[in-house]
């Protein structure tokens, strides 16, 4: 149970927390969209269990950055009533699902980012950040295995999907750009010990992500000077449909009790 | 182009440490891998501390003891009496 | 549950086989009969009529179709829950069903059919699903009713189904039974909540209600009297209680929850019989109910599209991935 603290609201702090968050709440939301529709029954379930993980990470590191902030803001307040701008999500979590090789594809992508963060989050002087990222930590390393496995199998499978499979990493490492692109919350987060700059993650995510691409045959593309800013509250245009649909009960009725 | 099916896989699962690895049903996989991914999320819902077996459902040899030595039939040492994932070869794959 | 409605037999036509059959045949079918009056379980090896054998696995598969169909209204309001815990229960029980499907596939292929034949005969619209699927789910309160009414009459159905004579069925129903008493509960406490929230989710609930209250109840199948049953699904033990007998109990349940809840069933027949000592209740639309089962309700199409196009869409997916085990089987040969 923590106390509500009477020092001014830090917000780096609290923007480095929902960095982490939304990206999880994002990624959670597209992900769920999978139920009922994935290529086979066992993904459908293995989609769905990596979603319920997501948005069970959202709704710990949410309640969190509620507490921080200090306005009495609880998940439910910030996953549902925040405007656009507001959000801190990686802008590659709210790009639509396509298909399922895009879809594990991006899990590669944002867990291995994950997986370097959870366990440098351990030594964070935010006793509650270092908790959840530990409880989050076997999770991500499942979702890590799960859709490097399948990266592998679509990458190195038929020619058809090879060739589907290319495109999708074509289509998203650009948006990794981000992932490591410092900005001020970085430095003063870093600074403070909540966190590592994620800039210092590059080469970690690197040395996991490389050999995975190489044995499914797969190249990124070179890098250009393309920066998508979702985590600065710059998001796509996919960013408003997605939260259009996500938020319409809570608009429509205030006041409701679900 | 001839579409096939991943194979079948019974699995057993060890729910708790020393207890026996029990049959709980079946899931079908490409690999391995898979399948023992998919029998964890289908029949452990990501419970700690289970021990999975997946096995291929036409690797498994089965006895009978119960049947009456009359009605069991030796050839028949495959877990299922109609079974259609065994791989014939193509051309007598619609018998 | 989702069989009761569905398991018609085909135009009348007895499936007993008949005609001459080997000495052989006779002894073993005397000792599937002996096995069924003790009240044991018929497992995979063992010799089955083949009426038997093919009444099970149209049963079987169908119940799994309806798992996995029902995903469907229900996913429709994943991405629309109004708070996340209200979504990771959703995707939890719709998680559920996909699994329930997949342990139903798995009792129907021990029988000798391939999960990709049955799952073509659903495409095609050779195979049944349970037609409560077929109605939209079109606000946040059809959640919580479909976990209240329409699992609610499925439990009412599968338990009796845990005690069928085929083993592999009779055990994934034990499993599917003891996940399946989370989904009801947590569909009440949906309305529950609802019912203490504005006057327009009071409204929503209502209205959920008066839309599911018919289907659900059509859900436990024809009237006994116009139940063209043969006596062998009784005889083998496979079906254990009448479609009455079961709706009368689910009725009887019900009441008592909806008022509970301060909702209005939206039957004006509904009294209760002190001589019967049961719930009475108004007549049912079979009208419409055929209609939905033939096709023209609100939704035939689109779930079967749903369907269609996720199997045509992951036909790749599906591909690449055997491509790839026999890369590794080739490579690993090679290896040793």
């Amino acid at each position: 149970m923590e106390t509500i603290t009477a020092k001014p609201v830090d917000t780096a702090h609290l923007d480095y927390v929902l960095r982490l968050a939304d990206s999880a709440l994002i990624l959670g939301q597209r992900l769920s969209e999978w139920c009922g529709h994935g290529p086979v029954i066992e993904e459908d379930i293995a989609l769905a269990n990596t979603a319920l993980d997501l948005i069970g990470q959202a709704r710990l590191l949410l309640a969190h950055a509620g507490m921080l902030e200090g306005r009495g803001r609880d998940e439910d307040a910030l996953a549902f009533l925040r405007p656009e701008h507001e959000y801190r999500s990686l802008t590659i979590c709210e790009l639509p699902n396509e298909d399922f090789g895009r879809t594990v594809l991006r899990n590669l992508l944002v867990s291995a980012l994950q997986m370097q963060l959870w366990p440098a989050l351990a030594d964070s002087t935010d006793k509650q950040l270092a908790a959840i990222a530990g409880k989050s930590i076997k999770e991500s390393r499942y979702h890590l295995q799960h859709a490097a496995d399948w990266v592998v199998r679509l990458g190195d499978g038929t020619a058809e999907s090879q060739a589907r499979m290319q495109h999708a990493l074509d289509t998203l490492w650009p948006y990794t750009a981000e992932f490591f692109a410092p900005t001020a919350t970085d430095e003063a987060a870093a600074a403070a010990g909540v966190g590592p700059s994620w800039a210092t993650l590059a080469a970690g995510w690197e040395q996991a992500v490389a050999p995975v691409l190489e044995v499914a045959t797969l190249k990124p593309p070179a890098r250009t000077p393309f920066l998508s800013r979702g985590k600065e509250g710059r998001h796509s245009e996919h960013m408003g449909h997605l939260l259009a649909e996500m938020q319409y009960l809570q608009r429509s009725y205030p006041g409701a009790r679900w | 182009m001839e579409r096939q099916e991943w194979p079948l896989w019974e699995v057993f699962i060890r729910s708790k440490s020393g207890l026996d690895h029990k049959h709980c049903g079946s899931v079908h996989a490409p690999d391995a891998k898979l399948a023992l991914q998919n029998a964890r999320d289908v029949y452990t819902r990501r419970m700690e501390g289970v021990s999975i077996w997946v096995v291929k459902a036409s690797d498994i040899h089965a006895s009978d003891p119960d049947a009456k030595p009359e009605l069991f039939d030796p050839a028949e040492d495959k877990i299922y009496r109609h079974p259609t994932f065994y791989q014939l070869p193509d051309e007598v794959n619609h018998m | 549950m989702y069989t009761q409605a569905i398991d018609m037999p085909q135009g009348g036509k007895d499936e007993t086989p008949h005609g001459p059959r080997s000495l052989k045949d006779a002894e073993y079918e005397a000792e599937f009969d002996a096995k069924l009056a003790r009240g044991d379980f018929i497992e995979p090896k063992d010799w089955m009529p083949d009426g038997y054998r093919k009444t099970l696995v149209r049963q079987i598969s169908q119940h799994a179709h309806s798992e996995i169909v029902g995903m469907l209204p229900e996913g429709n309001w994943i991405t629309r829950a109004p708070t996340l815990k209200r979504k990771s229960i959703l995707l939890a029980k719709v998680q559920d069903e996909g699994g329930h499907g997949m342990y139903l596939y798995a009792a129907a292929e021990t029988l000798g059919v391939s999960r990709d034949e049955l799952v073509e005969a659903l495409h095609s619209g050779k195979a049944k699903y349970s037609s409560i699927f077929n109605y939209p789910t079109l606000n946040w309160a059809d959640i919580g009713v479909i976990g209240w009414l329409v699992d609610g009459a499925a439990i009412m159905n599968q338990i009796p189904l845990c005690r069928c004579s085929y083993g592999p069925y009779a055990r994934a129903m034990i499993r599917i039974c003891k996940e399946e008493s989370f989904h009801q509960r947590q569909g009440y406490d949906l309305l529950l909540t609802m019912m203490q929230g504005t006057a327009e989710q009071h409204a929503m609930v209502q209205d959920a209600v008066n839309r599911w209250w018919w289907p659900a109840l059509a859900m436990f199948g024809p009237h006994d009297a116009q139940s063209t049953h043969s006596g062998d699904s009784i005889k083998w033990g496979i079906k254990r209680i009448s479609n009455d007998d079961l709706r009368q109990k689910f009725v009887d349940a019900t009441v008592p929850q909806a008022k509970v809840l301060g909702v209005t069933l939206p039957d004006p027949e509904l009294k209760w019989n002190g001589e019967r000592g049961h719930w009475d209740f108004g007549p049912i639309d079979w009208g419409e109910f055929w209609n939905v089962v033939n096709g023209h309700g609100a939704c035939n199409r689109e779930r079967l599209a749903d369907r269609v196009q996720a199997w045509d869409d992951g036909a790749w997916v599906r591909e690449a991935a055997l491509a790839h085990a026999e890369k590794q089987r080739r490579r690993d040969r090679l290896a040793a």
